[in-house]
């Protein structure tokens, strides 16, 4: 039970998709400039990675390895579209906001990777768990990003202001520049020279 | 006159790695010396130019709605929209296919000097990223599609020999050590992608 449970944390921390391994970053920096989009991201992105997971684990045996690709994208591409459609049904505004980047979920390296590493040589039970922990870790550096970037460069958190009109007044101004995409990947940089020395203590 | 504005509008302003990051994955993996970063460069330009008029076509005739009234008129109020993830990535995948094995065919030395990255471009969010902005976009004719594929592609290629160019620099200069490798790339990405920003009082 322990190993199901390390399948969990361990992509929070030491084998992070993002900060670690460095995937998936491609579909995710854009929609990290409020915090409600990248939460919708987050659980989005978790949902297709366990499921695809589960859904190629199970399958696993029967995919002809010269084909696996194709395979893999029809099978994400599925439940991207799923997620989608969910998306505009239940939550319209939110998906009006991620525009394209709800369908670039099918092109994350993480989904994929974990496919590829993972689904096809492990049991589904593991998969599923092991698509939610990487989901999760994803998710998390979307938050910290969306947190800084909302916080310093709108005031606001979840779009409710946070930081007093008192300080507007002494002359406190928000950062037009963390709304800017490139401040994103600074963060992600400042996280990861944060992240290192704490990884290489233990 | 249109088709230039598109062109160099997406070259610069709505650059696929500065301002989508778009194709970041195989932008920081790869961009370690310039000539493979180049090499790179040209195969996704040259798989863009080729999907995105591709995918516009299928957009045009088949998705959107309505659009297979050509057909016949019973299926005007017909639309598939909501298929177009699912197509637009197996038309990718069979086309990188396809210009695998031209490439090998006809020009083997470029094959052998693209390896492993031609697969890896169907995978590769930049092309999928532009179909679907080129979708959102609507473009009334296929010229302008073809000049958003080349452009993105282009600007891609841009970024990336850039990208590789600093790094191949940067090994001789003390970034901090927790910093070293990925961390000092995506903080010259965040720069860079400012330094891109000025571009955007351009207009035609």
């Amino acid at each position: 039970m322990s190993k199901n449970s390390e399948l969990i944390t361990k992509p929070l921390r030491q084998a992070n998709p993002i900060t670690v391994l460095i995937l998936g970053i491609c579909s995710s920096l854009a929609v990290t400039a409020k915090l409600k989009p990248a939460i919708v991201m987050a659980l989005s992105v978790t949902v297709v990675t366990a499921l695809s997971n589960l859904v190629i684990s199970l399958m696993r045996k029967g995919i002809p390895s010269k084909i696996r690709i194709i395979v893999q994208l029809i099978v994400v591409a599925t439940l991207v579209i799923l997620v989608d459609q969910f998306l505009k049904a239940f939550v319209y505004d939110v998906s009006k906001s991620l525009s394209v980047f709800v369908g670039l979920i099918i092109t994350n390296c993480i989904v994929m990777g974990r496919l590829e590493a993972f689904a096809m040589a492990q049991k589904p039970w593991p998969s599923f768990l092991d698509g939610i922990g990487n989901g999760l870790g994803y998710g998390m550096i979307l938050v910290i990003v969306a947190f800084f970037r909302e916080l310093f460069g709108s005031g606001t958190l979840f779009g409710f202001r946070v930081i007093p009109e008192g300080l507007y007044n002494f002359g406190y101004m928000n950062n037009g520049l963390m709304i800017l995409p490139p401040m994103a990947l600074i963060i992600i940089g400042i996280i990861i020279w944060c992240q290192k020395p704490a990884e290489e203590k233990k | 006159m249109e088709s230039l504005s598109i062109f160099i509008r997406s070259i610069f302003i709505d650059n696929m790695i500065f301002a989508y990051f778009l194709g970041m994955c195989s932008f920081l993996a790869v961009s370690k010396n310039v000539k493979t970063s180049f090499g790179l460069g040209i195969a996704v330009t040259f798989v863009l130019l080729i999907t995105v008029p591709v995918n516009y076509l299928l957009d045009k005739y088949v998705l959107s709605a309505g659009a297979l009234s050509w057909l016949s008129p019973a299926f005007e109020n017909v639309s598939l929209d909501f298929l177009s993830f699912i197509l637009f990535i197996a038309i990718i995948a069979a086309i990188v296919q396809i210009l695998e094995m031209v490439i090998e065919k006809f020009s083997p030395s470029l094959y052998s000097s693209l390896g492993i990255f031609l697969p890896l471009i169907a995978v590769n969010c930049a092309i999928l990223g532009a179909c679907l902005f080129m979708q959102e976009k609507h473009f009334p004719n296929i010229g302008q599609a073809v000049s958003y594929g080349l452009g993105s592609g282009i600007g891609w290629m841009l970024a990336i020999t850039g990208m590789a160019a600093i790094r191949e620099k940067i090994r001789y200069s003390h970034v901090p050590k927790s910093l070293q490798g990925t961390g000092i790339a995506f903080i010259i990405t965040g720069l860079m992608g400012i330094a891109f920003m000025s571009f955007l009082g351009i207009t035609f």
